[in-house]
């Protein structure tokens, strides 16, 4: 097992050091000068090359470039543009939020996917099924951009059961939860489906159900179970897609988290906590896709030998 | 459900097409003293905070988004296609290289880079369409490199070879024709994605500029007057949805089709 989580590690560092560099080279993409992108058009020109140095600008590229993973490997992203704190800072003061909103959208999500997808399994082919999968490609479809303001407009401003923006309580995060996780609700629930429906296929169900199990109890004790691993999967997969959520979901309702700040750093043309935000997001993607391996080879031994 | 989708598919080309003639209002024209007024008989959608028809708008954003579509869709899938037929084809070296290219792109969750690429590139519809093909053309390369790594040891993949035929020509003539159902999949649900990304990044002012008619800017305008002209954000979502779900019915329609394992 130890080689396994070791060679997997080993295959990231490749993917994590293209993602670093590619991050890298964004801000080299700017057209015309950076610094003055960043400055406006009435900096003078002791401004821009005072910022120039600031940011390394004035570096052979192979050196900034260097500096830059240096910086990394210590965990310095550089420092904000707009306010002079570190990026890391910045970040660490938001990390909490996202995090608090990105699992509440997945724990809304399998509430409303999991219930779904065996009522479709169970019964399929049947109007339930193709209302619940109806149901579930709407909510595909159904951008977040979207489904957030219109959740805003019923349950804020006609029924005023939940605040429209910002943190505090509970209630808060009861709409960004549900509007992050509509789509990853919408994905699990068809997972769910087709993977009960390929156990339910299995031998050992038909067994059970040989044994005198009711086909409830067989689904329920026997089926659901390894169904799971495939979906369990997904979820970790999907992390990365609710984490891009985020920065819709958090500008959206004013949510004080790491994707505002990103769309807050583009609007300022910060681009050095811009790049900080892209990296952490990213990097963040790369572990938890890590992890899931990880975690499906722990659950499925044969996944270790691939 | 792929007839529904194709129909819905077919009303918003029609639209794009023809959506000028369809509304005596021209999209930009202002009428200030009847701004944020709701659906009347004269406008159907309503007026939205600078006293523009909806419907006019909405019908002028419907060609932004299929150009924007076809045009990510048509950009990604040649150079996916040429990628990925190329690392499967050749394989050694030149799938390394491609692969890892790959990998690093895949690092990058959703939209992720496609906003960094804007970020910096500037906000235009140009950019959008760049930075969306930047990401777009991955699954495309996957897709063919799978294909292209099962089709060169075919026997009529060696026979073509044996009779002298060019790399280029096994490619293009025996290898992509066997991806070809999989890649118009592929092709009608990234279109789908690609008018969502496009709007997404218009509502986070990152996309087509105003006052140029997209959905996403509209459906951005409309949440500052989520409490006093809710139309101004119902109408834009609803067709982006609606043509986004249109895509979806047919894309998942051909893939029954082309993969019948997968309806079951």
């Amino acid at each position: 097992m130890i080689r396994y989580l070791v060679r997997r590690l080993l295959l990231t560092l490749p993917v994590l050091l293209g993602v670093a560099t590619l991050v890298f080279l964004l801000i080299h993409l700017v057209p015309g000068d950076p610094a003055r992108s960043m400055l406006g058009d009435t900096a003078s020109q002791e401004e821009i090359d005072q910022l120039r140095r600031a940011l390394g600008l004035d570096q052979p590229l192979l050196v900034q470039y260097q500096s830059f993973l240096t910086g990394l490997v210590r965990g310095d992203l550089g420092t904000s543009f707009r306010n002079g704190n570190p990026v890391t800072l910045e970040i660490r003061d938001r990390l909490f939020r996202t995090f608090q909103l990105a699992f509440a959208a997945m724990f809304v999500a399998m509430l409303i996917a999991i219930p779904l997808g065996i009522l479709a399994a169970v019964f399929r082919g049947t109007a339930i099924d193709h209302g619940a999968m109806t149901l579930a490609l709407v909510g595909i479809s159904m951008p977040n951009f979207w489904l957030g303001p219109l959740l805003a407009i019923l349950f804020a401003v006609y029924l005023g059961w939940l605040p429209v923006a910002g943190t505090g309580s509970l209630a808060h995060l009861v709409l960004p939860a549900v509007t992050l996780g509509a789509a990853l609700a919408a994905i699990l629930a068809r997972m769910t489906r087709a993977s009960l429906l390929e156990e339910l296929r299995e031998l050992y169900v038909l067994a059970a159900r040989a044994r005198g199990l009711s086909r409830i109890r067989a689904i329920v004790r026997h089926a659901f179970r390894n169904s799971l691993i495939p979906v369990v999967t997904i979820i970790g997969l999907q992390f990365g897609a609710v984490l891009t959520g985020t920065i819709i979901t958090e500008t959206i309702f004013a949510w004080p988290g790491v994707g505002r700040l990103l769309i807050q750093a583009i609007n300022f043309r910060d681009y050095p906590l811009v790049q900080g935000c892209i990296l952490f997001i990213s990097f963040t993607y790369v572990m938890m896709n890590l992890l899931t391996d990880v975690t499906y080879g722990l659950l499925d031994p044969r996944i270790r030998y691939d | 459900m792929i007839r529904v989708g194709l129909l819905i598919v077919v009303i918003a080309a029609v639209a794009a097409l023809f959506g000028p003639l369809l509304t005596p209002y021209d999209p930009a024209s202002q009428e200030l003293a009847r701004r944020l007024e709701g659906p009347s008989l004269s406008h159907p959608l309503g007026l939205d905070e600078l006293g523009r028809d909806i419907l006019a708008r909405l019908l002028a954003g419907t060609r932004i988004s299929l150009l924007v579509g076809l045009a990510v869709v048509s950009m990604s899938s040649v150079v996916g296609m040429l990628m990925g037929s190329m690392a499967g084809y050749f394989g050694g070296r030149v799938d390394d290289v491609i692969s890892r290219v790959i990998d690093v792109l895949m690092a990058f969750p959703g939209i992720l880079l496609a906003i960094a690429l804007v970020a910096v590139l500037g906000p235009s519809l140009t950019n959008v369409v760049l930075a969306l093909s930047v990401i777009g053309w991955v699954g495309y390369a996957r897709l063919v490199r799978g294909q292209a790594l099962r089709a060169r040891e075919l026997d009529f993949v060696q026979a073509a070879r044996a009779l002298g035929a060019g790399s280029g020509r096994i490619i293009l003539k025996h290898i992509l024709p066997t991806a070809m159902p999989s890649i118009v999949v592929q092709a009608t649900l990234g279109m789908a994605g690609a008018i969502i990304a496009e709007a997404a990044l218009s509502f986070l002012g990152l996309g087509v500029q105003p006052p140029t008619p997209s959905w996403g800017t509209m459906l951005d305008a409309g949440r500052s007057h989520l409490f006093d002209a809710p139309h101004l954000t119902i109408f834009p979502g609803l067709a982006i949805a609606l043509l986004v779900l249109g895509l979806n019915f047919v894309g998942d329609g051909l893939r029954d089709r082309v993969d019948p394992k997968l309806a079951k």
